[in-house]
């Protein structure tokens, strides 16, 4: 195992923690986050009971920021995985197939860059309506282009080394030649793209809850800075205490990535 | 047809042109290689022989020209009708590092070909692997390595296992031990002319070294800037050397020239 550094290491206890957070959630917190547990408007570490405070309904702050993680990281890391998949196959075919293949997929490609990601995750969510599932296609839809670019250029100096050479002499047929043998080896510079894509996903999941995009029926952190936004002046940290943790996430996930693709530069 | 008496490979009038200007690419090579023998391709670099190589594995098209493998025309196919014959005709690359996937183990690179052409039912394959592996001098203990973890001549010895598991009629070696150290070269030689004595696999032998060239092939073929420069049995061309390109590619092997005085 290749040892990691000390931003690696610093944001992979983080993100630990806060997927122990999101697994343990009903211990840490029991009960519906959204239901009403006590006095409205509580500062943090004024009540023992709620010791992050409460909103202006009455519902904890710890509980919504614990229940939020769940979703911000489900929704996360989900649309990252279809994006980074959807990418490197889409690059993987464009870049060996070349020629027509090749035209048709990047203008495509490129027809998804020109529209910013949010707009189109927010026209996809207005749509379907909001829920997980749709929350996930709705991110990864603006999100596997780079993915796939970056895939595409990988392949395409791939695809010219004697190994696939080789696996042509021996009757390979194309498809496996792409996906077996050439797509494996082009996948590092683009799992070095998976903390940018998590970390974007994030912040789109946010901005669509904070603009009452997202779930209903789960508490996310974009919602609770939409609704704390409203009581801004009197109650800024209801606002305040989830930003914290959407900083902290993202944050996390740079520091992995930066890690992760320093340790990748080092390898033969 | 006539399998015997036909050439294990022709090439007739093979040309090919990289662009308008250029000094590269082949023009009318014709050329056949005799079950058994070897053919050796020897010329400076840029001369177009790893180009003939490519043409002949037909990893690249040809111009003009026809290639014949074993009495069949072979220029002309593509897709499933190729990959049928590819077990005929095998490659052995210079550099044993780069022709193998650095994420395959070998036993993966050996049992490729095998699933490939179902050449073997499955629950064999990693015994036919571990026999094409001894039978290039490495073990059962070589299987789960992977090509970095080997050395330079273990890697082309995988690479020879895996040319020989398809047993083709032709295997071009192009320049298989010119990436090797100096003292493992004549070991893979010694085991490419035991398979060929054993196997009565033909080779077509491409090198820029004169003294490799004399001690492994039948007959050889000069080439430069795209053209066969001089042809003929490896003893009469080195011993009366024609061609200007010749001359010059024997000034290059010193020891040579002490052997030939």
């Amino acid at each position: 195992m290749k040892t990691l550094n000390l931003e690696a290491k610093i944001g992979a206890i983080l993100l630990v923690l806060l997927v122990l957070m999101a697994l343990f959630a009903p211990l840490i917190a029991p009960g519906d986050p959204l239901a009403i547990s006590g006095e409205a408007m509580l500062r943090p570490f004024a009540s023992e009971a709620h010791w992050l405070g409460t909103d202006r309904l009455g519902r904890d702050v710890l509980a919504g920021l614990v229940h939020g993680t769940r979703t911000t990281l489900l929704v996360a890391f989900f649309s990252a995985a279809a994006a980074l998949i959807v990418g490197s196959i889409v690059g993987t075919l464009s870049g060996f197939l070349g020629g027509l293949a090749d035209i048709v997929l990047m203008r495509i490609t490129e027809a998804f860059q020109t529209v910013p990601g949010f707009l189109l995750a927010l026209a996809t969510i207005s749509v379907t309506g909001p829920s997980v599932p749709t929350l996930i296609l709705a991110i990864s839809l603006g999100n596997w282009t780079q993915a796939a670019r970056v895939t595409r250029a990988e392949v395409l100096s791939l695809r010219e080394r004697d190994f696939v050479a080789a696996a042509r002499t021996l009757g390979m047929r194309p498809l496996e030649i792409a996906f077996r043998e050439i797509l494996p080896n082009a996948f590092g510079p683009t799992a070095s793209l998976a903390a940018i894509s998590v970390a974007t996903a994030i912040l789109i999941e946010a901005a669509l809850s904070f603009l009452g995009f997202g779930d209903p029926n789960r508490v996310t952190w974009g919602s609770m800075i939409a609704e704390g936004r409203t009581v801004l002046r009197a109650a800024p940290y209801l606002s305040i205490v989830p930003g914290i943790a959407l900083v902290v996430t993202v944050l996390s996930i740079h520091l992995i990535g930066r890690g992760l693709s320093h340790t990748e530069r080092l390898q033969p | 047809m006539d399998m015997s008496s036909s050439p294990v490979l022709e090439l007739r009038n093979i040309a090919k042109r990289f662009g308008e200007h250029s000094h590269d690419g082949l023009k009318n090579i014709d050329l056949s290689v005799q079950h058994g023998q070897t053919l050796a391709i020897a010329g400076s670099s840029g001369s177009g022989k790893t180009t003939l190589a490519r043409i002949v594995m037909r990893l690249a098209e040809p111009d003009t020209g026809s290639i014949h493998l074993l009495g069949q025309d072979i220029s002309r196919m593509g897709g499933e009708a190729l990959r049928k014959i590819r077990p005929g005709f095998q490659m052995v690359f210079q550099d044993p590092l780069a022709a193998f996937n650095p994420r395959a183990n070998v036993k993966r690179i050996l049992e490729d070909p095998l699933r490939i052409h179902g050449l073997a039912a499955k629950n064999e394959y990693e015994q036919i692997a571990l026999g094409a592996l001894e039978r290039v001098g490495l073990g059962a203990d070589h299987l789960q390595r992977l090509p970095l973890e080997l050395s330079g001549g273990q890697r082309q010895r995988v690479a020879i296992a895996r040319a020989i598991l398809t047993k083709p009629q032709l295997i071009v070696l192009d320049e298989p031990v010119s990436a090797l150290d100096v003292s493992v070269r004549a070991q893979i030689l010694n085991l490419l002319l035991d398979l060929q004595e054993e196997t009565g696999v033909a080779y077509l032998f491409i090198s820029h070294d004169l003294a490799v060239v004399r001690a492994f092939a039948d007959r050889m073929i000069v080439m430069e800037q795209g053209r066969i420069s001089e042809e003929g049995n490896t003893e009469a061309v080195l011993a009366n050397p024609q061609a200007n390109a010749t001359r010059i590619l024997i000034e290059a092997v010193p020891r040579l020239d002490i052997v030939m005085s």
